[in-house]
C-alpha cells in the first residue's frame, strides 16, 4: 500500500521534473542575481532587507504558480487522457492514487524550493559579503513557506478532482489571495452583526488562514519568530491539508471516469 | 468454471446541465465467461462496449448489479493484480520511456523488484517492439502505442486479459502479430476478453462471442454454433476452365479463377452435380455446405432489434 503511494509519488515528481517545471529555477536564479547585483549599487544599508524580502517572496510566488498549475491538473488531467485507466484497473485504489499525487507534487515543490533557497543565501552573501545568526530565521520563512505550499497542493488537488483546470486554477487562487487577507476577515468578523457576523465568522475558519505563514517581513528585520508559532502552522497546516486531501479522496472515490 | 460472470450490470447516467435526464448506457448484462477462452465482446460503436469494460474495471459505478472476477468480488484489488486491460486507443504517460512506463506499472501490479526488469524486457519483445531505449512515448507511432498498450495488459502475467479494440491502429502484420499473441495467451490458459467491431478478427479468434446494441444483450453462442446453420447450398469448385451443360441448365453463376471454377447451388442438386462432373471428366475440388458468416449473424441481429424497436414505437 505504502509502496504503491510512493512509485505514484515518484512518478509524479518525475512527469514534473521532464515537463521542464524546475526550468523556472532558471529564471529565478537570473532573477535573484540581477536583483542583489542592482540592489548592491542603489541601496544604502538596507540592501540585506530589500534581497530578503525580494528572495522570499519569489520564493513564494514561484512556488505557488508550480503548486497551482501542476496541482490543477494532476486527476484531470490524467482523466482527459485516460492515462488514469491503466493505473486504476491494476490493484490501486483511488486513494492511494491521490495520496501518492499529492505527495509526488509536494515532493516537486520541497526541491524546487531547497534550489531557490540556495539561491536567496547565494544573493544574500552577495550583498553582505557574511552569514549572520540572524539569517537562520530565513530557514523558519522558508519552512513556513512549505507549509503553505502543503495546503495549495491539497487545494489544487481537490479542485483537480472534480473540476476543470481552468476552473480549478480560478479557485485555487481566489483561496490563496483571500487567505492571504483571513486575518482581516477575521477582524470584520469580530465587528458584523446577527447572519453577517455568522457568516464571516464560518468564511474566516473556513478558508486556509495563509496570513499567519507570512513572517517573511519580520524575519527581514531579523525579529525572531516565536517557537508557539512554528508549532502552530505546522499542526494547523498538516490538519488543514489533511482535511482537504479527505475531501479530496471522497470525491474521486464516488466519480465515474467517463 | 467462470472466469468473468457478469450479474445484472447496469449502468445509467444523469445528463443535462441540472442532471435531471437519464440516459441508460448498459441495459441488465447477465453474461458468462468460461475460463481459458476468448470471448468476443460485439456490438457497433456506442453499443456499450467500452461501458461494460470501465464497470468491470471499476471505472464507472454501476446503476445496479455486480460481477464476478474469478470467482471473487470484482473490485477486489486481489482480483485486479490477476487481470490486465487495455483501453481503447491508449494514451500514456509522454514522458516516459516504453521501458519506465512498464516498470512502474509493474511497480503497481506487485511484480516483484528482482524480476521487473527482465519481465519488461520479455515483454516488449514479445509485442515487437525492438530498439527503442532512451525514446520517449511521445515520439511513438499510434500502432507502437498500441503495443506498448498491449504489454502493459500482460506485464504482469495476469489470468484474465481484456481488450478494448486491440487492432485499432495497427498495420495488417501487426493485427496478425496480435491475433498470434491472443491464441498464445490462450494456450497458455489465460482467459481473453476481446471487445472489438471488426467481426473477421472475432470469428478467426474468438470460442464465444456476445452481440451488444444499444445497451442491450442481443446474442451470446460459440461462434462455430452461430455459423453453422446452413442455408440449403453448397459451394461446388472443381478443375475447369469448362462448365458442364448442366450446371449452365440450372442457371447457377460460375466464376472462373484461373483453372477453378466456383458456382452455388440448391444442396439437392448436388448429387447431380457431382455426376455431371464426373461425366465430362473434370476434378472435383471441393464440395461445401454454405454457411452463416458472423457477419450475416451479427446484421441479422442487429436489424431484428431495430425491427422490433420499430414496432414497439
Amino acid at each position: 500500500m505504502r509502496a504503491r503511494v510512493a512509485h505514484i509519488a515518484s512518478n509524479t515528481f518525475r512527469e514534473a521534473v521532464r515537463d521542464r517545471v524546475l526550468y523556472n529555477l532558471i529564471a529565478f536564479a537570473v532573477l535573484l542575481s540581477g536583483a542583489a547585483i542592482l540592489v548592491g549599487q542603489i541601496s544604502i544599508d538596507i540592501e540585506k532587507l530589500v534581497v530578503i524580502n525580494l528572495g522570499l517572496t519569489a520564493v513564494s510566488l514561484f512556488g505557488l504558480v508550480i503548486a497551482i498549475f501542476i496541482g490543477i491538473g494532476l486527476v484531470s488531467k490524467e482523466i482527459e487522457k485516460r492515462t488514469l485507466y491503466t493505473v486504476l484497473s491494476r490493484p490501486v485504489r483511488r486513494w492511494e492514487f491521490i495520496v501518492g499525487k499529492f505527495f509526488g507534487l509536494a515532493g516537486t515543490l520541497v526541491v524546487n524550493t531547497f534550489f531557490m533557497a540556495i539561491g536567496v543565501f547565494a544573493a544574500l552573501f552577495y550583498v553582505s559579503h557574511k552569514f549572520v545568526r540572524a539569517d537562520a530565521l530565513i530557514l523558519v520563512a522558508l519552512y513556513f513557506i512549505v507549509l503553505e505550499f502543503l495546503i495549495i497542493c491539497s487545494l489544487a488537488l481537490l479542485f483537480s478532482s472534480f473540476s476543470s483546470p481552468l476552473l480549478s486554477a480560478v479557485f485555487a487562487f481566489s483561496l490563496f489571495v483571500i487567505g492571504s487577507f483571513a486575518e482581516d476577515l477575521r477582524g470584520f468578523a469580530g465587528m458584523a452583526h446577527g447572519f453577517t457576523r455568522w457568516l464571516a465568522t464560518g468564511a474566516a475558519y473556513l478558508v486556509p488562514n495563509f496570513s499567519a505563514f507570512n513572517v517573511i517581513g519580520s524575519v527581514a528585520h531579523e525579529q525572531p519568530v516565536a517557537a508557539q508559532l512554528i508549532w502552530h502552522n505546522t499542526l494547523y497546516a498538516l490538519f488543514y491539508a489533511a482535511m482537504v486531501l479527505s475531501g479530496a479522496v471522497l470525491i474521486f472515490e464516488h466519480r465515474n471516469l467517463k | 468454471m467462470n472466469a468473468i460472470e457478469i450479474l445484472g450490470l447496469e449502468k445509467t447516467y444523469r445528463v443535462g446541465f441540472w442532471a435531471k435526464r437519464t440516459k441508460r448506457a448498459l441495459h441488465p448484462l447477465h453474461l458468462a465467461v468460461e475460463e481459458g477462452e476468448i470471448f468476443g465482446f460485439l456490438g457497433p460503436n456506442g453499443a456499450g462496449k467500452t461501458t461494460t469494460l470501465k464497470l468491470l474495471m471499476g471505472l464507472v459505478f454501476p446503476t445496479a448489479g455486480s460481477a464476478r472476477i474469478l470467482e471473487r468480488d470484482w473490485i477486489n484489488p486481489e482480483v485486479k493484480a490477476q487481470i490486465g486491460f487495455l483501453p481503447e486507443q491508449p494514451y500514456f504517460y509522454d514522458h516516459l520511456t516504453a521501458h519506465e512506463l512498464l516498470k512502474y506499472y509493474a511497480q503497481l501490479s506487485g511484480v516483484p523488484a528482482k524480476e521487473r526488469s527482465r519481465r519488461v524486457e520479455a515483454t516488449l519483445q514479445r509485442v515487437g517492439l525492438k530498439d527503442i531505449h532512451g525514446v520517449q512515448l511521445r515520439k511513438f507511432s499510434k500502432g507502437m502505442l498500441q503495443r506498448v498498450g498491449i504489454a502493459q495488459a500482460i506485464l504482469h502475467d495476469p489470468k484474465v486479459v481484456f481488450f478494448d479494440e486491440p487492432m485499432s491502429g495497427l498495420d495488417p502484420m501487426g493485427r496478425r502479430e496480435v491475433r498470434d499473441l491472443m491464441e498464445e495467451l490462450k494456450h497458455e490458459g489465460k482467459t481473453v476478453f476481446l471487445s472489438t467491431h471488426i467481426l473477421s478478427d472475432a470469428e478467426a479468434l474468438c470460442d464465444r462471442v456476445a452481440i451488444i446494441h444499444k445497451g442491450e444483450l442481443r446474442g451470446v453462442g460459440a461462434v462455430a454454433d452461430l455459423t453453422s446453420s446452413v442455408q440449403g447450398k453448397v459451394e461446388v469448385i472443381w478443375q475447369g476452365p469448362q462448365i458442364p451443360a448442366f450446371m449452365k441448365a440450372l442457371g447457377a453463376e460460375c466464376h472462373i479463377t484461373g483453372d477453378t471454377v466456383r458456382t452455388i447451388i440448391d444442396e439437392n442438386q448436388q448429387d447431380a452435380a457431382v455426376d455431371a462432373l464426373r461425366r465430362e471428366r473434370l476434378r472435383l475440388i471441393a464440395l461445401t455446405p454454405v454457411r452463416t458468416s458472423l457477419e450475416a449473424y451479427f446484421v441479422e441481429k442487429l436489424q431484428y432489434a431495430e425491427t422490433s424497436a420499430g414496432r414497439t414505437a
